[in-house]
């Protein structure tokens, strides 16, 4: 690839955070770096891969406020997590952790317990069990590019 | 008392390679990016549809996270000395132990609690590698290869990214280099990267690695749509993008990264037929963008059926073609 076909298609994926180098050919034929902000192809997939994780936040938001599953769901889902993620992040058991996803458990789970998931999850332990904070956040929604280059 | 240490940060597009290049530069050791690619054999690939990861089978563009730095300091004579701590709280004294010291200290971290990451990257993946290379008013000065510049972390933020949990959870995993030898012996070692990336790439007897394992892949991205449905399909195929795609892994980007060694290459060793392959791969890296072009726009249109599957799957026959080519001729180059 040339210098100058490096892209520069801007999705706000790095937040302007930083640019990625890129090696490509200048003009002599030798290899050098240059800083993209984005690729569109790229920038599809990665907007897919949150897409899905949004979808499954969304879902698992609804049967929370719906009382299928407790708060620990959510936040689990929010936080990218699975269980065993999280049971390694709590120090708990994986079937402790999955019993933990229904508010029948939930509601009896001692406090030194749900300070344990409080602490992962960066929330207080009221915060945790709060389903008005549940409530109020919005489900995520993912951005689309309206601009796709024919390449 | 604080201590600043006089280190240069070079950003680079891939960690392993740019910590390792960073930290050498700081002894005087001055080995690009792409040398340190290079000579590590960082070039792969392998696809997996047993492993799977998030019930997506594993496409990978590289070899497991660590070898790059094991093979350049075995290549290069240079002693890391590797630390892993079982108490996080430990892990944070040995690190200002050494920063006292004046020792830049690399280290392994999860990326998701890293707060200066842009959100869409932040995933639960644990092998990233950074240099910490002091501490100024109790924050610690952190040389992130990624980064275009430095940045700085508070001590509990740093504690938590080294205790990340998961697959390849680091344990506060902390290295530093203990020996160099001064000037090392290049020569040497870039004929046995590149002799190791052709054995990776062209003789592994099963069919899941090296050129092989491309065309493999072509032959399942075929039956996809088929097999799993267009929804599924399209994640599949996604994945295989953003493995080829994103920080650190690239398929393409790692084409022209190692184009840009073999011509660094040619000059240490005074081979032209290595200037004249850097172009041959820097093809083969515009075939691997096309593919990601493809199968970008299938994911695009991932609710409906899509008849590009057929076309990602001949390009990558003609790759995997292209590749074997390549590799025979690099080969040859260096024997």
């Amino acid at each position: 690839m040339k210098s100058t076909e490096v892209p520069q298609d801007d999705a706000n994926m790095m937040q302007g955070k930083f640019r990625e180098p890129v090696y490509s050919l200048d003009k002599n034929g030798n290899f050098t770096t240059v800083r993209s902000v984005g690729w569109n192809p790229k920038n599809e997939v990665m907007l897919e891969a949150w897409d899905a994780i949004n979808q499954k936040i969304a879902s698992t938001r609804e049967k929370v406020i719906a009382g299928e599953l407790s708060p620990i769901a959510y936040h689990l889902e929010k936080n990218l997590m699975d269980v065993g993620l999280l049971a390694k992040y709590t120090g708990l058991w994986k079937f402790k952790v999955k019993r933990h996803l229904k508010p029948k458990y939930f509601n009896k789970l001692s406090n030194d317990i749900l300070l344990k998931y409080a602490e992962v999850f960066e929330l207080s332990v009221s915060e945790l069990g709060d389903l008005n904070l549940v409530r109020s956040e919005q489900p995520p929604t993912t951005m689309k590019i309206k601009k796709w280059i024919k390449y | 008392m604080d201590k600043i240490l006089n280190f240069e940060h070079k950003q680079s597009a891939h960690c392993e390679n740019g910590v390792v290049s960073n930290l050498l530069r700081y002894y005087g050791i001055e080995i690009s990016e792409p040398m340190v690619f290079g000579i590590g054999s960082g070039l792969f690939f392998s696809h997996m549809p047993f492993l799977k990861v998030n019930g997506i089978p594993v496409t990978s563009f590289r070899p497991l996270p660590g070898i790059i730095f094991k093979r350049i300091s075995k290549r290069l004579r240079i002693k890391f000395e590797k630390h892993k701590y079982p108490k996080p709280d430990i892990a944070m004294q040995e690190l200002d132990k050494n920063l006292e010291k004046g020792i830049p200290t690399g280290m392994l971290v999860g990326v998701y609690h890293l707060t200066y990451f842009p959100d869409p990257y932040r995933f639960h993946f644990n092998a990233h590698n950074l240099v910490v290379y002091g501490k100024e008013n109790d924050k610690y000065l952190i040389s992130d290869p990624i980064m275009e510049e430095f940045r700085t972390l508070t001590y509990n933020e740093l504690k938590r990214v080294r205790y990340a949990k998961g697959t390849f959870a680091p344990n506060g995993h902390m290295y530093w280099v203990k020996e160099h030898p001064g000037r090392p012996n290049l020569e040497q070692a870039i004929i046995k990267g590149i002799k190791h990336t052709c054995k990776d790439m062209l003789t592994i007897p099963i069919p899941m690695f090296g050129v092989k394992g491309i065309r493999f892949l072509s032959k399942k991205i075929r039956k996809y749509p088929k097999k799993l449905g267009a929804r599924k399909a399209a994640s599949y195929t996604g994945q295989i993008v953003r493995a080829q795609e994103e920080i650190g892994t690239g398929g393409a980007g790692f084409r022209y990264m190692y184009g840009a060694f073999l011509q660094e290459a040619a000059g240490v060793l005074k081979k032209k037929a290595l200037k004249d392959l850097s172009y041959e791969i820097s093809d083969v890296g515009d075939k691997w963008r096309q593919f990601a072009v493809i199968t970008g726009r299938i994911v695009k249109n991932r609710n409906k059926a899509d008849e590009s599957y057929d076309a990602a799957a001949d390009l990558l026959l003609e790759i995997a073609d292209m590749e074997e080519k390549f590799f025979i001729k690099l080969k040859k180059a260096i024997s």
